[in-house]
């Protein structure tokens, strides 16, 4: 890219305005970088301090009155066989299966979606189009809300379940794991007595029956809700790749006599390739910072199975005043995010590159 | 409805297959996108409908988007019962001041990245790009210590000073700066303006539809934006919607579901940004992909 500010500054050099213009671009970027270096940069190396000391909240952490010790907050979340891992590694397995069931979904259905919504013949696209994708602009407090209400125990699932005949949950004081109820239900283990070779002992002091659990009920509701608000965004996206493809590509595989499912697998998939990536990384980096939807419905209840790491980390810090600790579970977060994406551009690597375009990022405007 | 299908499908066929196989696929596509309209815009209607209702109505009719008897007594208690009204200034204060800064700021740092020539340009934006990736979930904590540190915390500079420029705005404007032809700029420089008014009046203008798109991404974020609320401030008084809104479904009503009241609130905090949709909706989509280029 040759770009635009060095053919001016060529042009302009021999007029001795370079130091102007040296002075004029720090001039232009001095409040941002002021603004992003006291709130971005510098809280980052305050918390990575914080999360080295014991400090309770009680005068500044810096002043050497906040106990100092090393690395004991992180190694604690994993050797100490204390209430403090239980809840990291209980908000861990939460965390897991929720992207584990969120991502997929949100993006098949944003996929499925966008594919409906791009077909030639249908009218009203544009309704469409904005009705999928209005919940994601709206604010998480306020559909969080809508969802307590929806899923309450007399509220509009509830009765829509009643409908046909069945009697739904109490979703949110249901602390029972899906894949328990499903295990239970398959008639492989009994839910009330499960087996001692589970219950007896597992890794970093959970028990692999509770490892096992699954997302609970009450989670599902957070699910439902996180997958209801996303995907409207990513159909946009899948929206404007597909909008992208030439349409004498699909005029060719038509003339050939493709099915509409060769088409797909063969033609339209391989195009979306790099905006799959995208979606998938996007939704991978967001589903592990869940946090507003537990804050406002659930605080971690019922039985500590909608904890996730965020809101953990935020309660360790603000209500249990153990701010060390705290920032410790946010910076290993941040670790799994940045592990989960790195992973997946290697996973995704080379398919990327088969598709003959780069992601987006590179590829558009 | 299934009946209806059939038959249309079955005369499709007798007369051109072709025709009849799309036409069962065009049915099934409105079928599917009429479900899903159901899916995502219903939750709505029950939220007004409810926030219209008496609680006894809210509790024994929730799926009905008909309020029997309509009542208002939600509204009445969310305006004069609680601190609604106080949270919606804060919100109002804090959104105008946090968007207007962060246009004008963003489109700064963007002309200057995009166009100026300057040691450390290159490192700067490498930094932004950096800090564009930094999930913002981590940051709670961070930001409630440096804010405490320099002794903000729990003020209004504390709600606005932190998001008053942001990395991705910085992004969106650099990117479209470089879209925009250097040549005008040339002229106007050579006819003697200074880099501030080649930027104001020359080069901003242009730049209309990437500052309504700025304007309209930082609007809806920091309308709704919960958590740096939650981390910045701590008195009632200082609250913003979100933040206010989820102080009350956290109990602090006291007795009673009082969905209607809630629901009323929640209303209050969704008509905003839904106004803004229905008029803007192309600068929102537009948003939402740059939002995909920058990620």
């Amino acid at each position: 890219m040759v770009d635009a500010a060095s053919a001016i500054d060529r042009r302009r050099l021999g007029r001795g305005s370079a130091t102007r213009q040296n002075l004029a671009g720090w001039l232009f970027l001095a409040p941002v970088v002021v603004i992003l270096g006291v709130f971005m940069l510098l809280p980052i190396l305050m918390a990575m301090w914080v999360s080295l000391t014991s400090w309770n909240g009680q005068g500044s952490p810096f002043t050497g009155r906040a106990p100092f010790v090393g690395l004991g907050n992180y190694v604690r979340l994993f050797t100490q066989d204390d209430l403090a891992r239980q809840d990291f590694m209980t908000s861990i397995r939460n965390n897991v299966y929720y992207v584990a069931i969120v991502v997929p979904v949100q993006t098949a259905l944003a996929l499925g979606l966008a594919l409906v919504v791009n077909g030639r013949m249908l009218k009203g696209k544009t309704f469409f189009r904005s009705a999928f994708f209005f919940p994601s602009v709206t604010s998480s407090v306020a559909v969080s809300v809508v969802f307590l209400f929806i899923f309450a125990n007399s509220g509009a699932v509830g009765s829509l379940l009643s409908m046909f005949g069945i009697s739904g949950p109490e979703w949110f004081s249901d602390s029972r794991g899906v894949l328990h109820l499903l295990l239970g239900g398959l008639g492989l283990v009994d839910g009330a007595a499960p087996p001692a070779a589970l219950t007896g002992g597992g890794p970093f002091g959970l028990t692999w029956w509770d490892w096992l659990s699954g997302p609970s009920v009450a989670m599902c509701t957070i699910i439902i809700l996180v997958v209801w608000t996303t995907s409207g965004t990513f159909m946009l996206m899948f929206l404007a790749a597909l909008q992208d493809i030439p349409v004498t590509l699909e005029e060719a595989s038509l003339i050939d006599g493709a099915g509409a499912w060769q088409r797909f697998r063969h033609v339209t998939l391989p195009m979306l390739r790099p905006t799959l990536f995208l979606v998938l990384t996007l939704g991978l980096i967001g589903t592990w910072q869940v946090f507003d939807q537990v804050y406002v419905m659930s605080q971690g209840n019922p039985a500590k199975t909608t904890l996730t790491p965020a809101y953990l980390s935020y309660r360790t810090a603000f209500r249990d005043f153990d701010y060390g600790s705290g920032t410790a579970i946010s910076f290993v977060l941040f670790l799994i995010i940045v592990v989960m994406t790195l992973v997946q551009r290697w996973v995704m690597r080379d398919r990327v590159a088969d598709a003959g375009a780069g992601p987006r990022k590179q590829g558009s405007s | 409805m299934s009946r209806r299908t059939g038959r249309r499908t079955a005369q499709a066929i007798t007369h051109r297959p072709g025709d009849g196989r799309s036409m069962v696929s065009t049915f099934t596509g409105y079928a599917v996108l009429v479900f899903f309209s159901l899916v995502f815009l219903y939750p709505f209607v029950i939220q007004i409908a409810n926030s219209l209702k008496t609680e006894a109505d809210a509790a024994a009719n929730p799926l009905s988007p008909i309020p029997s008897p309509l009542s208002l007594a939600g509204y009445e208690r969310v305006f004069f019962g609680t601190d609604l009204p106080l949270w919606l200034g804060n919100s109002i204060l804090v959104t105008v001041i946090v968007t207007v800064g962060r246009v004008f700021l963003d489109s700064l740092a963007g002309y200057a990245l995009a166009r100026l020539r300057f040691r450390g340009r290159r490192t700067m934006f490498a930094a932004i790009v950096a800090i564009i990736a930094v999930p913002g979930v981590v940051l709670f904590i961070p930001k409630f210590l440096v804010l405490n540190q320099l002794g903000l915390y729990n003020s209004y500079s504390a709600l606005i000073l932190p998001v008053i420029a942001d990395a991705a705005g910085v992004f969106i404007m650099k990117q479209f700066f470089e879209s925009i032809p250097v040549s005008v700029e040339e002229a106007a420089r050579i006819d003697g303006a200074g880099v501030f008014r080649t930027f104001w009046s020359v080069v901003l203008p242009m730049a209309r539809p990437a500052l309504i798109t700025l304007t309209i991404i930082s609007f809806q974020g920091t309308w709704n934006e919960f958590p740096h609320s939650l981390v910045s401030v701590q008195s009632p008084s200082l609250f913003t919607l979100p933040r206010g809104l989820a102080d009350l479904v956290s109990g602090s009503l006291g007795v009673g579901t009082q969905y209607p009241l809630k629901l009323g609130a929640a209303v209050l905090a969704t008509i905003p940004v839904a106004v803004i949709f229905v008029i803007f909706q192309r600068y929102f989509i537009r948003g939402a992909n740059e939002g995909a280029d920058k990620g």
